[in-house]
């Protein structure tokens, strides 16, 4: 049987200019952020990133890897806007794809099932069907005619995600009170990695959650990475919660130009356990 | 009574949900949840709300139901028995609102949150705004990104977009208006004690129909010890609307 056991750094290898990636999580939550710093460590550049977008499509707007976003928002939910995708935006750096958050799921929901496109009410009479002037509308076919929108399947060439547990065939859980939209990226996706706080062994997944906290199962993954707090500065609860003190110091870096090289040198520029150790000094520093 | 501005600004959010029964409540904004909070445990003790995360609670803090948000994108919000009050940067005379981005959509002079779900709850369900500070930079003739959809941007885009469409009111810190007129243009229910029609004319740049307007109702002395004592001991209230 296949070990699917791999890292962030051979998961971002196999990421190609252009291609379309999926991030799971939402906004400041439960975000595969130490896949995403391996993104930034690679010379990839031209993503189409699709994401319910928090730090994840910040940090790749400010190493100029983006040239799409598909979104319904961008926050970091304790601040309500990320200062590097207020920036792309407002130099015109990346163009974008927005939608209502129901209607980008209903464009992965679409993918997973192989559909052209699902019908929807959302995004008629807003500003979503003139931004998106390829956005068609449906009919129909039955008695009441209501024309809809037709909203276009979003596949991926890869999704990322971070869940709390896997076993290393890539059967993965979550732990926390929502699985947020995961299982829909790793089926819109051509290939599927998540990390996970901890790999374990099968029999644990049972023993630590419920059935139900299943989310992913191995026919959908390819890739498992152990990432403990991998999701840092978002939060994974149970495992751990949002770092406040730190996302605010990420956002005040993020908004002064002057400040963000230092941030990049002292917690982007090394490896994982470069992070992690500089994010423990930091926090040593503020207690 | 001594009753501050913010007080009658949470009687008057509480006020929105009157009527609507065993629905999903979904205050954004501290005012709002107060408001919403309010209604339940007086004259609405059947309405649904969440902690803000992914649970459904009771008045009591007990754990009723799970609501995940893709529940709530695929099934409550479609499914229609929800009522909302978002909060608007720009809002127009048909209720349109903005809280996208500032400037042209193409390249915009201030992104902010995106669209978020404000188009699917606007064609889907009753919603509403709240608008701590009433001023002619929120009270546009023309939002720059239409997110929740207004009276004339719904006709135009058709019956499916109109069928669920329900833009119910707009609460501020100087008053309580609704779209109730023949062309659904934003008219004046009722101003706060103390806010003169010059005040509203002054803080929004197009006309309101000031015609009918009443007092905001000052809360009962039930109401006001729920919001002192167990809603808000600690009058955080004051900071979104000062006194």
């Amino acid at each position: 049987m296949a070990d699917k056991r791999t890292t962030a750094d051979e998961v971002a290898a196999e990421l190609k200019d252009g291609m379309t990636i999926g991030i799971g999580g939402w906004g400041s939550r439960r975000k595969p952020m130490a896949l995403v710093r391996a993104i930034l460590r690679t010379p990839v550049k031209d993503l189409t990133v699709v994401s319910y977008g928090g730090p994840d499509v910040g940090l790749l707007c400010a190493a100029g890897k983006v040239k799409r976003v598909v979104f319904g928002f961008v926050t970091l939910d304790s601040i309500p806007y990320d200062p590097w995708f207020g920036r792309a935006r407002e130099t015109g750096a990346i163009e974008v794809t927005e939608y209502d958050e129901g209607m980008f799921g209903t464009a992965l929901s679409a993918a997973m099932q192989r559909l052209p496109f699902l019908p929807t009410r959302a995004g008629l009479g807003s500003e979503v069907m003139r931004a998106n002037p390829g956005l068609r509308t449906v009919r129909s076919p039955y008695d009441d005619a209501e024309e809809l929108v037709a909203v276009p399947a979003q596949r991926l060439d890869v999704a990322l995600v971070h869940l709390n547990r896997a076993d290393a065939r890539g059967n993965a859980q979550y732990l926390g009170p929502d699985p947020y939209f995961d299982d829909l990226f790793a089926l819109a996706a051509d290939r599927c990695f998540v990390s996970v706080e901890k790999v374990v062994e099968t029999a644990e997944l049972t023993a630590g959650g419920s059935v139900q906290s299943l989310l992913l199962t191995r026919g959908a993954v390819d890739g498992v990475v152990a990432a403990p707090r991998g999701a840092h500065f978002t939060t994974a609860v149970p495992d751990y919660g949002r770092d406040e003190r730190f996302q605010r110091h990420y956002a005040a870096c993020a908004k002064d130009l002057d400040a963000w090289p230092g941030f990049v040198d002292r917690f982007l520029s090394g490896g994982d356990e470069q992070y992690l150790s500089e994010v423990d000094k930091f926090e040593a520093e503020a207690a | 009574m001594n009753v501050t501005r913010a007080e009658i600004a949470v009687v008057a959010v509480a006020e929105l949900f009157r009527g609507d029964g065993e629905i999903v409540a979904s205050p954004m904004g501290f005012i709002p949840q107060l408001g919403a909070k309010l209604a339940r445990l007086t004259f609405e003790p059947d309405l649904l709300m969440s902690d803000g995360e992914a649970y459904l609670m009771t008045t009591g803090g007990v754990v009723e139901g799970w609501q995940p948000f893709r529940r709530m994108l695929d099934t409550i919000v479609p499914h229609g028995r929800r009522h909302v009050v978002m909060g608007a940067n720009q809002i127009d005379r048909y209720g349109n609102q903005n809280i996208s981005a500032i400037g042209d959509h193409a390249r915009p002079k201030k992104q902010l949150l995106g669209v978020r779900g404000a188009p699917g709850n606007t064609v889907n369900h009753r919603t509403s705004y709240w608008v701590p500070r009433h001023s002619t930079r929120v009270f546009v003739d023309a939002v720059d990104v239409v997110s929740g959809v207004g009276y004339d941007s719904a006709a135009k885009a058709g019956p499916s977009a109109e069928k669920y469409h329900d833009v119910h009111r707009v609460v501020s810190n100087l008053g309580v208006f609704d779209f109730a007129t023949p062309d659904h243009a934003m008219r004046a229910v009722s101003l706060h004690p103390g806010v003169t029609p010059d005040e509203v004319t002054a803080t929004t740049t197009f006309a309101v129909d000031l015609s009918t307007v009443e007092t905001s109702r000052e809360p009962t002395a039930e109401e006001l010890r729920l919001i002192r004592e167990v809603l808000d001991p600690k009058s955080l209230r004051d900071k979104e609307v000062p006194a």
